[in-house]
């Protein structure tokens, strides 16, 4: 696993990490968007068959990422679980009860369609549709950023939902594919932490800046 | 007894006298041996009377069995079978079959069932079972998943399977082989358990029952095949189940000399068609051919051919290229409006119909069509065939040259129109491979993993099953006969448990096992799987509606995704223009533009067969070794050939061509073992491998039926001191795994697998939002099993189609061999050559590379600016 790469938006630090999430140093914040806990699970229960240690490893990245930061609360840009209860979940409950410490903020997105009791019992303070911080602003969907006013477009603002990935080109044809960092002059799209997502395919405009994520490391293009 | 004898048979033969039909040798042949009980094959082409002869075949033996009261009896249950791939051929079959019932004065009922079977008319088959019912594989296995299937087939006198080439060999011909092997099981069961009630009861009158029970219970099962290669394992792994799972049956019944029953008979229609090929020449040969270009400029040479026969069939390898077609013969030619239609699959159902019907009325002039109309029944109007591009093998050209000229002594007309001008080679090949009667053979398929799981969930949400008594009867089928023990665990496993899981959080629910019985009960978990079963054959179609809501087809929905709105394409003739996707729905509407996308369909990739690839080499050797004048072809292509001969070389039968080329794409080379894309793909795999070894280096490639290309952005270390190792057959497979591996050709395949398999869910119609939750991408699924799961079958079976079907290993080998025989010779043109211009233009490409992957990124990173 290849160090993470500092990036500076607005005189704050944020360690870029290859293993999908943002360390933000300053306020000693992990940030990740699309965890879809329980997807796997979601299949399963209707009776196809994920293997289910694809949950397990995600679950394990974040927690060797909050050790190797330790950091006081973790941020999510929204979608923590995939789908309605299953018991994949209770892994989760478990698996918060070890960091009970752990200030965890969640900026509600399409997917988290769980009851509030769920949040209280896993003591997860829920925001509905954003959460400011600082000089910074959580979204989940990048549409809800038009809606946003005047005085909260200022924000720098940190969004999830799309899963973005980078495709490459080269000589003789070559093509490849890679999750990725998106750094817009406004806002920036975040990886899904999850491994068990599919990809949206963005395409960088001059000025903004992108981190591929290949396989154990970051890769700043251009 | 002969059947000349029988009452049977003077009631059929009295009938034929009133239609002045003569029954064929081969028709009555498959009597005699089916009112022996035997089993078999009947090889004939189309339109000689095969249908009549399994179907007659079961009327005589009905008669004879009730030689009285044959007109009045009361409905009997199901007696025959009758199994078709297409669920266009269930309707004029059926109405033939309707005819002479209905004639000879019986009681039959024919019954079709197919997805367009109607919800009224299953439910009264389910009441009361026809005597003929007419039915697709998968609606053979959703019968299979109704509660109390097995009483249906009880009564069942023939199995006939309809155009079992066509099935065999596919994932299709599997489901049959499962259906059967249940067919069968259940019936010797049956018989077990009569015998045992029997033991149990008084004696005297009920003995007898059941003695008349097993005579009952006597079932065969009927092929009926195009002339393949390879008829007789056609015939072995039809009636492998039969063999395996009633040997006690048949010796009963004739007690002793049952041989030909125990392997079958083969009745052979001996017609030869007469053929004739002719070649349709371009003006002018361009020199630096490219696939599909040509074809679209000699349209007018066809409208003279179209305008002479009574109606013509146009053949096209693409839907795309169909579409073109279409519209081009309409611009060139526009009084032929309303007298040519378009065939393809993607056209909607109704208006293929409608062309079907008016083929047989002789009312349409001519129909551009693809594969769609290779199989089925006749059109007796149709006079000419015109093959546009390569057929890519013998037998399909054959049946195709066959839907011409149709009654039995009729001359078959069939015009090859080139679509680069070196196919041309290919026309004279084909004249060549035709004279020696140089048939394909179709290789069945082994251990489909992804068809056993679908069948076992099938007969689980209908009546639950044993694990032991269907395990006898999945390994008496061909398909599974070396399928293990432990597979068959892992298997089950997998359908109850999921798989490897996380243990006590998990509510992975498919099959449950009650007290013995696997079932599935959730009514959700079966409905969807019921939608599944049709999966085998369709890609991820997406359904194409105007925005006023008329509908026009369906189309692949990853041709769909890359749209833009406002793009204009093509679709049954008609250019539209993208609007939006509204629940898996492509809503368009009518576009006036001139310019349009035509859409490439996955299905026209098929590969050269081997023994036209032969040919094909042995014609280029004809070129060289007796001068351009020994054929019509040659001699056209002749500037062709000098141009290639100057820049390069021209191979003789043994030697392999290569050539090094650098342009400003990079550095190119060419190879040309003239063996069909796919053994050109996986060679392409392998050599970048291999070359990839001796130093570091990226490749993409191309390739078509004659040769492939690497194409890199380096010189490339291929020379004379080389070359051999390069193309060794020596640890060959090692080679491809590790290739293939890094090519994840095994992706694309885990695609059809999982969908089969059931791990990727399509939706349901009218529910396709909420399912949106269970969408996932195959790919996405294939790392997934790749890092968390390795050992899954379904896993394993991709890798192992890609060696069967993707790379055709056999052959592979075959030619690296023949390669090592032969001289390699190596050219370094100064420019590009006829020979590789259309692999070139080619764009499906494929990457290897032995480069650290930071490294590539790194360098593409540069291209970027």
């Amino acid at each position: 696993m290849q160090n993470p790469v500092p990036h500076i938006i607005r005189n704050n630090t944020f360690w870029v990490s290859p293993e999908r999430c943002l360390f933000w140093e300053e306020q000693n914040t992990l940030i990740i968007a699309d965890l879809h806990l329980g997807k796997s699970g979601h299949f399963r229960k209707a009776g196809i068959a994920i293997p289910q240690s694809v949950y397990k490893a995600d679950l394990q990245r974040l927690m060797s990422q909050l050790y190797l930061f330790k950091v006081d609360r973790l941020i999510i840009a929204g979608d923590l679980t995939h789908s309605s209860t299953n018991k994949e979940l209770d892994l989760f409950i478990k698996w918060r009860k070890d960091f009970s410490l752990l200030h965890i903020d969640l900026v509600k997105g399409n997917h988290d369609i769980l009851d509030d009791s769920w949040y209280t019992e896993t003591d997860i303070k829920v925001s509905n549709k954003k959460l400011a911080a600082g000089p910074f602003l959580f979204i989940h969907d990048l549409k809800q950023h038009q809606k946003l006013t005047e005085k909260e477009k200022k924000l720098y603002t940190f969004t999830g939902h799309m899963h973005p990935a980078i495709s490459l080109k080269g000589m003789g044809r070559q093509s490849l594919r890679f999750p990725c960092f998106y750094f817009a002059k406004e806002y920036c799209v975040l990886p899904a932490f999850s491994r068990f997502t599919g990809t949206f395919k963005v395409k960088p405009e001059k000025g903004e800046t992108i981190f591929a994520v290949v396989e154990n490391s970051i890769m700043q293009l251009p | 007894m002969e059947v000349q004898h029988t009452k049977g048979y003077r009631v059929i033969s009295d009938w034929l006298i009133t239609k002045n039909y003569t029954p064929f040798l081969f028709q009555q042949n498959t009597w005699q041996h089916i009112i022996n009980g035997e089993s078999g094959l009947v090889n004939a082409p189309t339109g000689c009377g095969k249908t009549f002869s399994v179907f007659l075949g079961s009327l005589i033996d009905f008669i004879n069995h009730h030689p009285d009261d044959y007109t009045t009896l009361n409905p009997q249950g199901l007696q025959l079978l009758w199994i078709t791939p297409l669920r266009a051929l269930a309707k004029d079959i059926g109405r033939a079959m309707e005819e002479v019932i209905r004639e000879l004065g019986m009681n039959w009922k024919i019954g079709i069932r197919n997805g367009d079977t109607s919800t009224t008319e299953r439910v009264n088959q389910k009441k009361q079972m026809p005597e003929v019912l007419i039915i697709t594989p998968e609606s053979l296995h959703l019968l299979l998943a109704q509660k109390g299937y097995a009483g249906i087939f009880s009564s069942l006198k023939i199995i006939a399977v309809d155009e079992w080439h066509e099935l065999l060999g596919s994932k299709r011909g599997v489901q049959v082989e499962l259906a059967i092997c249940r067919i069968v099981g259940e019936l010797e069961s049956g018989v077990v358990s009569s015998e045992f009630r029997v033991q149990s009861s008084e004696p005297g009158k009920k003995t007898f029952d059941s003695q008349l029970m097993i005579h009952d219970m006597r079932l065969s099962i009927w092929g009926i095949s195009a002339t393949i290669g390879n008829l007789e394992e056609a015939k072995e792994v039809l009636l492998n189940p039969l063999l395996l799972l009633l040997p006690l049956l048949h010796s009963v019944e004739k007690g002793g000399c049952e041989d030909p029953k125990k392997s079958g008979v083969i009745v052979r229609a001996e017609m030869n068609k007469k053929i004739e090929v002719e070649s349709i020449f371009p003006d002018e040969i361009e020199k630096y051919p490219w696939a599909g270009h040509l074809g679209i400029k000699l349209a007018h040479k066809i409208i003279p051919i179209i305008q002479k026969s009574k109606t013509t069939l146009i053949f096209i390898n693409t839907r795309g290229m169909s579409e073109t077609w279409y519209q081009t013969l309409l611009n060139i030619c526009p009084e032929l409006a309303g007298s040519i239609a378009l065939h393809h699959g993607s056209i909607d159902r109704e208006l293929r119909f409608w062309i079907e019907e008016n083929l047989h009325s002789g009312n349409l002039k001519a129909v551009v069509c693809t594969a769609s109309l290779d199989l089925g029944v006749d059109f007796r109007p149709v006079e000419t065939v015109i093959q546009v591009g390569s057929p890519k093998g013998v037998a399909r050209f054959l049946q195709r040259a066959g839907r011409s000229g149709h009654s039995p002594d009729a001359v078959s007309k069939i015009y090859f129109l080139p679509t680069h001008s070196l196919e041309l080679i290919e026309a004279a090949a084909l004249k060549a491979a035709l004279k020696e009667n140089l048939v394909e053979s179709r290789s069945p398929m082994f251990l489909c993993y992804d068809v056993l799981l679908q069948y076992l969930n099938t007969i689980a949400i209908s009546d639950g099953f044993l694990p032991e008594q269907i395990y006898k009867e999945v390994i008496s089928t061909f398909c599974f006969r070396h399928l293990t023990k432990e597979a068959w665990l892992q298997i089950l496993h997998f359908i109850t448990e999921g798989g490897i899981a996380l243990n006590q959080y998990d509510d992975f629910k498919k099959v449950e096992i009650d007290n013995g019985l696997y079932t599935i009960k959730s009514r959700k978990v079966a409905m969807r799987h019921r939608m599944h079963i049709g999966t085998i054959v369709s890609d991820a179609m997406m359904q194409v509606k105007f925005m006023s809501g008329g509908y026009i087809g369906v189309i692949e929905e990853y041709f769909i995704s890359r749209l833009e709105p406002g793009d204009v394409f093509t679709l049954a003739g008609r250019n539209l223009e993208f609007v939006l996707i509204k629940d898996m729905t492509a809503l368009v509407r009518k576009s006036s533009s001139k310019k349009s996308i035509v859409p490439s369909w996955t299905g026209g990739r098929m590969s050269l067969s081997a023994n036209l690839g032969k040919k094909l080499r042995e014609q280029l050797d004809e070129s060289t070794v007796h001068g351009p004048q020994s054929t019509e072809e040659l001699e056209v292509l002749k500037p062709l050939f000098d141009l290639q001969e100057h820049l390069s070389h021209i191979p003789k039968e043994n030697e392999l061509l290569i050539e090094q080329i650098e342009t400003k794409d990079g550095f190119h080379l060419f190879v040309y073992p003239f063996e069909g894309r796919l053994v050109h793909e996986a060679m392409a795999a392998i050599l970048a491998y291999r070359i990839s070894r001796i130093t570091p280096i990226t490749f993409s490639f191309a390739m078509n039926d004659y040769g492939f290309e690497l194409l890199s952005d380096r010189p490339i270390p291929v020379d004379d001191s080389t070359i051999y190792e390069l193309f060794s057959p020596a640890d060959l497979l090692n080679d491809i795994q590790r290739s293939v591996n890094s090519t994840e050709m095994a992706k694309r395949k885990f695609r059809d697998v999982a969908v089969i398999g059931g791990l990727i869910f399509q939706g349901m119609p009218g529910e396709k939002k909420k399912a949106r939750h269970l969408q996932s991408s195959a790919s996405l699924l294939f790392n997934v099993f790749n890092e968390y799961d390795p050992g899954n079958l379904l896993l394993r079976q991709s890798y192992q189609e890609v060696l069967d079907q993707q790379m055709e290993e056999v052959r592979l080998r075959d030619m690296l061999e023949r390669i090592q025989q032969s001289k390699i010779v190596i050219t370094f043109p100064k420019q590009l050559t006829p020979f590789c211009f259309p692999i070139k233009v080619d764009s499906m490409r494929e990457d290897l590379s032995s480069e650290k992957l930071e490294d590539r990124v790194r360098k593409m990173h540069q291209e970027l600016d």
